[in-house]
């Protein structure tokens, strides 16, 4: 297929959808399956095929819409409208196109929840059928590729890629175009690009749901990276747990090959790029970027010291660019609309959007991606829509196990990468969770260590041995058992944590402790034992 | 090879390139502490022992994995990198059940000579004691994991120098026990050549020769002294 052919394909599927009476969006992630979005949709086709509306009408899935709380969630072209809450009772009247039935599930697209987002990553989210190819080349998929292949130079790639500021979105936040400049100026040979899809903090679901409603932007992002750096094969680290993202991913790979999207000769041209997927075996510290290397290698999932950095040496020793999902994702409206377009939205350091899980005590729970730079308590009470019952406030923990906890005095901190560090926190992945006064915040601290005990894969003392020690000591704390010496011995262990581990877990895993010992000291040193206060 | 002058506790010292720090610290007498390294096989820079500080660079580096660099100017030696140090040997004393009273290597081990070097006397952690097998299927061998500190020399000598890579690392964190083969006891292992290298190198008594009494275990390395050289200098006579 040609750029042209691909523009000719796009034309006929718009023009398909237009002789359409109405295309039903029924959400096809996960979040919406669990309650019942599979079997809607079934539904809804049945009452097509009852209404002898097959040819007018059409049923599809699509991805994440947002609002998991109140899933299955659904959209319809027609009218643009937005249904939650739905029961397959509810499929007669979305067919029929009658909204008064289901009025009352209607949700308003004015809503500061819909309103104050801002769609980059998740564009194709309500609008694509993760399983069709047409879908997403009706959305404008795969042009990036072509016009990069067509029309611009390796070096011009990476130039537009670093004028975005596009920075990495797995946490860390290390600038995504500098990244490829220096896989781009190795020596010419085997190279790779590899996607970590390890996602594991808890309560996060960026990355799943991204794989999941939009596989091909992804494999778009990592092609173009591969023209961009000299790379011919491409792996999707993703983590097992996430079976329909797998499935979905390789249906993506096997459509975009056959029709030479990847693969060899990509859109008739002499540029080859081959994705395949590793599977993770459930360990959290793979998605360290050694680690992970080690895993796809067949080697135990364990972390090296750095230097040398993979894009000198990582994958079979080769020079190889490791970004997440989520800045892949990124990559291709990049391409298409211009690095300074991208660098028009955030803040001056933090460029673009972010995609956040909101979980925990917050009434809008779901998927929500935002400009940088947006404040915290935007994010959570206006878009958020607040505590759920009237509840108050207390911490919103973000960057999961190597994040901490934030407390209300710095709710009107801009989210970025330095304002959150600044506080003590990370940008992390996006999970964000919400806690309420009823949240005891030494156990949530106790809670994060012991993940990150169980996650610390044993290879350097401090972590393997020290998250150990944190855990009981935090443990005593919360069971009442605890002394003013295990207090001091936990600030102790966090410093030792933080300056000798060898990987990042390790010298995150006491950031929880930290940041709870900072803003909320006060609950520790209300758990010390009485006989030892004072 | 080019020289490089680099100062370590204020001493100016040399090393080539491509030499580690912590070799070019022992070559000139200044000996950080390490449990993981022993000369002979690979690092893997996991016991975070031999951290020093850099001048010019915000992290402590593991000075074993570290390459001198011209005009470095490196302190192995500072109240931060001891008291560091000192923590975590506690967390090994308190993670297994090391006992010096009843182990055969009492007073030839090193784990006892680094807390005797760091001045750890006591320890403030509480001591876990976790019920670990002791496997005693080799004939001429055994293992006590009691005393094991998961430092992976064994296997990387079997690995590396013996070629049989009969040992390896079953679960993570804490859980991480050493294995033979696939798990199998030591006596039933088909890869092991019992060439006893394991033993030799194990820095506490967790690999042992059988028969021998508390205290009576003394570890001998040279013949990896032996083995490296002859293998560096193409000896070997076929």
């Amino acid at each position: 297929m040609t750029l042209e052919e691909l523009q000719e394909r796009q034309a006929q599927e718009l023009a398909r959808r237009a002789q359409l009476a109405n295309r039903i969006y029924c959400c096809s992630a996960a979040g919406c399956i669990s309650c019942g979005s599979d079997a809607l949709r079934q539904e809804i086709a049945a009452q097509i095929e009852a209404a002898g509306r097959g040819g007018e009408i059409e049923v599809c899935g699509t991805g994440c819409l947002g609002l998991c709380s109140r899933g299955p969630l659904v959209r319809t072209a027609a009218d643009g409208a937005l249904y939650a809450d739905l029961a397959p009772e509810d499929a007669a009247a979305l067919v029929a196109g009658d909204p008064a039935p289901i009025a009352a599930k209607r949700l308003d697209p004015g809503a500061p929840f819909f309103a104050m987002q801002e769609r980059v990553v998740l564009a194709n989210s309500g609008s694509v059928d993760p399983e069709r190819l047409a879908d997403y080349v009706a959305a404008g998929g795969y042009q990036a590729l072509g016009r990069a292949l067509a029309d611009m130079s390796p070096p011009e790639v990476i130039e537009q890629v670093k004028r975005s500021g596009l920075r990495g979105r797995g946490g860390a936040g290390y600038p995504t175009g500098l990244k490829w400049e220096l896989v781009a100026r190795q020596p010419a040979g085997t190279k790779y690009v590899v996607c970590n899809a390890d996602e594991g903090d808890p309560g996060a679901f960026m990355d799943r749901s991204i794989l999941e409603g939009d596989p091909h932007r992804v494999l778009e992002g990592m092609a173009i990276a591969g023209y961009a750096v000299g790379a011919q094969q491409g792996y999707i680290y993703v983590r097992g747990e996430y079976g329909l993202a797998i499935q979905r991913l390789q249906t993506a790979i096997k459509q975009a090959e056959r029709e030479h999207l990847l693969g060899s000769r990509i859109l008739d041209t002499s540029f080859q790029f081959r994705v395949d997927l590793r599977i993770g075996a459930g360990a959290f510290v793979c998605g360290e970027e050694t680690a992970l290397i080690a895993s796809i290698e067949g080697k135990r999932g364990q972390p090296r010291q750095r230097p040398p950095y993979p894009p000198e040496a990582g994958l079979w020793g080769k020079p190889t660019l490791i970004n997440n999902v989520e800045t892949f994702a990124n990559v291709a409206p990049i391409v298409t609309r211009g690095g300074d377009w991208f660098a028009s939205i955030g803040t001056e350091r933090s460029k673009g959007t972010k995609v956040f899980a909101l979980a925990g005590k917050i009434v809008n729970t779901g998927l929500i991606e935002v400009p940088m730079g947006t404040a915290l308590r935007t994010i959570l009470f206006d878009i958020g829509g607040g505590i759920p019952g009237g509840g108050r406030f207390k911490a919103a923990q973000t960057g999961g196990p190597s994040g901490g906890c934030i407390p209300e005095a710095y709710l009107d901190t801009p989210v970025d990468y330095e304002s959150l560090a600044r506080i003590g926190s990370i940008m992390g992945s996006g999970g964000l969770i919400v806690m309420d006064e009823a949240s005891d915040m030494v156990d949530v601290a106790r809670f994060f260590m012991e993940f990150s005990m169980d996650e610390s894969c044993g290879k350097c003392i401090p972590c393997r041995a020290g998250t150990v020690q944190m855990n009981d000591i935090l443990s005593r704390l919360v069971a009442g058992e605890g002394s003013a010496d295990d207090i001091a011995m936990l600030e102790e262990l966090c410093v030792l944590l933080k300056e000798t581990s060898l990987c990042g877990l390790g010298q995150s895993a006491p950031n929880p402790v930290l940041t709870t010992l900072r803003y909320f000291r006060d609950e520790y040193e209300a758990k010390v034992r009485t006989e030892d206060a004072g | 090879m080019s020289v490089n002058t680099l100062s370590i506790d204020g001493k100016m010292v040399t090393g080539t390139t491509g030499e580690t720090v912590f070799d070019v610290a022992w070559n000139n007498g200044v000996r950080i502490p390490r449990l993981c390294h022993v000369g002979g096989v690979s690092d893997v820079g996991a016991c975070r022992l031999c951290l020093v500080e850099v001048e010019g660079q915000s992290r402590l580096v593991a000075s074993c994995r570290t390459a001198v660099q011209e005009g470095m100017v490196v302190r192995t030696d500072t109240p931060r990198l001891q008291a560091h140090r000192r923590l975590i040997v506690e967390l090994l004393f308190a993670e297994r059940n090391h006992v010096c009273a009843v182990c055969v290597q009492n007073g030839n081990c090193e784990l006892q000579d680094l807390a005797a070097s760091l001045g750890v006397d006591h320890v403030r952690l509480r001591y876990r004691y976790p019920k670990l097998p002791v496997d005693t299927s080799h004939e001429r061998f055994g293992i006590d994991h009691n005393r094991c500190v998961l430092c992976t020399r064994c296997i990387r000598v079997c690995d590396e120098v013996e070629g049989a890579h009969t040992w390896d690392l079953r679960g993570r964190g804490t859980h991480a026990l050493l294995i033979a083969d696939f798990g199998d006891p030591w006596g039933q292992s088909e890869s092991c050549t019992s060439c006893g290298k394991c033993v030799q190198v194990c820095p506490t008594g967790a690999l042992f020769t059988k028969g021998k009494s508390v205290a009576e275990m003394q570890k001998d390395r040279r013949f990896l002294k032996y083995i490296v050289t002859a293998r560096e200098k193409h000896e070997w006579i076929r």
